[in-house]
């Protein structure tokens, strides 16, 4: 299956465009995946456990809630509802990249959302965007590195967990907010994008001190899709679009 | 199995229900209506935004010039350049404000 894709004409170059772009995010990562290791034999799961569920769920900020529930001995739906709630935000994601990747293979597909992080999300987007197909070769090798070196460092993390020195000093505990402003500002030539992101910040933190977390992430992200919903068409350029 | 287990099996169910169902349900339509498609493009930055917005509220010093570094070097640089400086403005930070 995957042969046949990457034999196609400039798929080997594809997929190695894809795994340049992944460097990035392997590096962005990294930090997050030993640190989530070292979290969660600390909170009592096995270094398989933590292998694990790396490698089943792939989803950082997800995978830490899940964890930190669990050290706190809270009911195991309420843990499995909480990792729901965190990664909720894609079925947005899958929503979106699902226009351009329509074209691909049946098990491709299957595969391909299996690995629809954040930053894949926005980097496949991004390509789309700029009028560029996103096939199956690039979009691997896009995602491929960033799983692989995910799980591995998160059973690094786990074994040798206890070495980490002070993680504040190392600024580890803000690397991700960095990160994930820095995907922000890289949409910020989007139609409605100031309105969006005032909305979205102003509800993400109004439900933050109210709800609580997980949820201000889905609250959050309704708030501004609702707005560029809600605004008139032509406002946000897609009928102009060519 | 161990209890722990089946939680990593049910999380991760959960996740890839969450992967999927978006596509599921929207490639039901045949047309997409262009607010759909509006809303749709306001995606990447509605909830990327949710992941920082909070995070400003036990911002310090430190945080806070982390985060102003990353977005003026956004003018010019990519992704890469962008975390790298936020982060080295970061961790030169902490030393001072802790």
């Amino acid at each position: 299956m995957a042969t046949d894709v990457i034999s196609e004409s400039g798929g080997r170059s594809d997929f190695w465009q894809g795994v340049r772009l992944s460097m990035p995010v392997v590096v962005a990562s990294a930090p997050f995946a030993v640190l989530f290791g070292a979290l969660a034999v600390d909170n009592g799961f096995s270094v398989l456990e933590a292998f694990l569920m790396s490698a089943l769920v792939f989803g950082g900020a997800s995978q830490m809630v899940g964890i930190q529930l669990f050290g706190q001995h809270v009911a195991p739906w309420l843990i499995v509802l909480s990792i729901f709630a965190v990664n909720f935000r894609h079925v947005l994601y899958s929503a979106g990249i699902g226009r351009r990747i329509a074209h691909w293979p049946v098990i491709s597909q299957a595969l391909g959302y299996f690995i629809l992080t954040d930053p894949q999300y926005a980097v496949a987007e991004a390509r789309a965007q700029s009028g560029q197909t996103v096939g199956f070769a690039w979009y691997l090798g896009l995602g491929l590195p960033v799983y692989v070196f995910w799980v591995i460092e998160s059973a690094l993390g786990a074994v040798f967990g206890k070495l980490i020195p002070d993680t504040h000093a190392l600024g580890i505990d803000f690397l991700l907010p960095i990160y994930f402003l820095g995907l922000v500002l890289g949409f910020r030539k989007r139609p409605l994008w100031l309105p969006v992101v005032v909305a979205s910040a102003c509800a993400s933190i109004i439900a933050y001190k109210t709800v609580g977390s997980p949820w201000h992430v889905s609250i959050g992200a309704i708030a501004g899709v609702l707005l560029a919903v809600i605004l008139p068409p032509h406002h946000s350029g897609v009928e102009t679009r060519p | 199995m161990s209890t722990t287990f089946w939680i990593i099996i049910a999380g991760a169910i959960a996740t890839y229900l969450t992967r999927i169902g978006g596509h599921l349900v929207i490639s039901r339509f045949d047309n997409i209506h262009p607010r759909v498609e509006a809303g749709l493009n306001a995606v990447p930055a509605a909830v990327l935004t949710t992941l920082v917005a909070p995070e400003l509220l036990n911002a310090g010093p430190a945080e806070w010039a982390a985060l102003v570094v990353t977005a003026v070097v956004s003018l010019r640089g990519g992704l890469m350049s962008m975390f790298l400086a936020g982060a080295a403005v970061l961790i030169v930070a902490r030393q001072f404000f802790g």
